[in-house]
């Protein structure tokens, strides 16, 4: 399946994680989104959130201060 | 030149408005032409719906008829668009017209849509509709004690709402004497109170003074009716007596129908406010894609940029400013004070303490909303 960049870069509100939270809800099992976060605590709560729903964190690095975050949608 | 604006919203009014002062001489001279298409003939002015819920306000101060609040050259139609052909710069409504445009304005908006979550639109009041609104003000009227739960969908219109709805639940509770009877849970979708930092720390030390109970990375499941407990995807469940839910949104699904971007939202440039891969097309308020919030407040100065832009292109060529993602939102901290959260891309709110004049300031703007949408203030 193709894969969604999320540009949460410089925002506040509604804020990286609540912007994969929607885009997560809208897209299909298996399908996987990257995340943009400029958001320090991005690197800490994007995983603890796709952990604890169960979806699957594929990688997280960190780019000349942006975060990169791969996720797979798995339920 | 023929400018259509699609949606009689916040932002729809507002850029047609200022496009109606800003080209008045072009609008006498028949060298522009603007056209509105909306689906109702009322404008809503949606933040009241809080204070209907808490018996604040009644829903007819809500609502004013939509070409009242036009300038008198903007021609309206109360018939939706259900087609649009970009690549012909052309619409279709409902009644079967064709309108061809040179400009585009998409101000579509969103709705909500509680029953994508099963049992939360038969378990759960809302005040994200007049109907909905007042059903949960009686339920608060009849209430005598209990659990009450907040619980939030994403994405959400006007993200301070979840906030507000405790201060004011809160204040509710204690002016009718039962808020030691009662316990208020607050539920949200990530890891702090509020998506925005400065307000989670900010509202943190409120919640414990006035004892509200949280839980966070709670995004909401179902809500089993019977039982009376609402269950999170995170593997939680909350019981309550009264459930309150901000609903989650799309948005409308005349953009989905048309394949113009998932869930309702339109692929939007955050700076232009064009829509990607068209450049004669704005997009304005709830309906775009940008990672912003959906507010009257940030629909009004995305609407001002536009109609600056549009403008400036008719008469030289060129846009004038970008938009910097502003964002400026009352804080409505009880029945009797507020504050506010001013942030853009680039600048985080610093949020202020509650005072008296601020929450005065805000019911004054519950009535000067009808000047700003004439695009007057």
């Amino acid at each position: 399946m193709s894969e969604k960049i999320i540009d949460a870069r410089d925002t506040f509100c509604p804020g990286p994680l609540m912007e994969l939270i929607t885009h997560i809800k809208q897209a299909e099992v298996g399908e996987m989104l990257e995340l943009l976060s400029t958001d320090e605590g991005s690197g800490a709560d994007v995983p603890e959130w796709v952990n604890k729903v169960g979806h699957e964190l594929v990688s997280t690095e960190k780019v000349e201060g942006v975060w990169h975050i791969k996720i797979r949608k798995a339920k | 030149m023929r400018i259509l604006v699609v949606g009689g919203g916040t932002g729809g009014t507002i850029v047609a408005n200022n496009l109606a002062r800003r080209l008045a001489g072009e609008i006498r001279s028949n060298r522009v032409k603007i056209r509105m298409l909306s689906a109702s003939d009322k404008h809503m002015y949606q933040p009241g719906l809080l204070y209907v819920a808490f018996g604040q306000m009644m829903p007819d101060e809500l609502y004013r008829d939509q070409q009242s609040l036009l300038e008198s050259c903007i021609e309206f139609h109360v018939d939706p668009v259900v087609k649009f052909h970009l690549d012909q710069n052309k619409v279709v409504t409902q009644s079967g017209k064709t309108y061809e445009y040179d400009i585009l304005v998409m101000a579509t908006g969103s709705r909500i849509v509680p029953e994508t979550i099963p049992g939360l639109a038969e378990g759960a009041e809302t005040f994200y509709s007049e109907a909905g609104a007042i059903s949960l003000f009686k339920k608060l009227r009849e209430f005598e004690g209990g659990r009450i739960a907040l619980v939030v969908g994403v994405p959400h219109k006007c993200p301070i709402a979840p906030v507000e709805a405790i201060f004011s639940l809160h204040d509710y509770l204690k002016a009718r004497g039962i808020r030691d009877k009662c316990t208020i849970k607050y539920h949200y979708p990530i890891g702090r109170l509020h998506t925005i930092k400065e307000v989670a720390t900010w509202v943190k030390p409120h919640f414990e003074r006035m004892g509200i109970e949280h839980e966070t990375l709670f995004n909401i499941k179902e809500v089993d009716v019977a039982n009376k407990v609402v269950r999170s995807e995170e593997g939680t469940e909350s019981p309550y007596d009264l459930l309150i839910a901000i609903p989650p949104h799309r948005g409308m699904e005349v953009i989905e129908q048309n394949g113009l971007g998932q869930g309702g939202w339109i692929p939007t440039d955050r700076f232009k406010l064009t829509m990607n891969g068209h450049d004669n097309v704005y997009v304005v308020g709830d309906t775009t894609n940008l990672p912003v919030s959906k507010t009257g407040s940030a629909a009004h100065f995305e609407a001002e940029v536009i109609a600056d832009n549009i403008a400036s292109q008719i008469k030289i060529g060129a846009p004038v400013r970008d938009y910097d993602g502003k964002v400026y939102c009352f804080i409505e901290t009880g029945h009797d004070s507020a504050t506010y959260a001013m942030f853009n891309y680039q600048n985080p709110p610093n949020l202020k303490e509650p005072n008296k004049p601020m929450h005065w300031f805000k019911t004054s703007y519950n009535k000067m909303y009808w000047t700003s949408v004439r695009g007057l203030l």
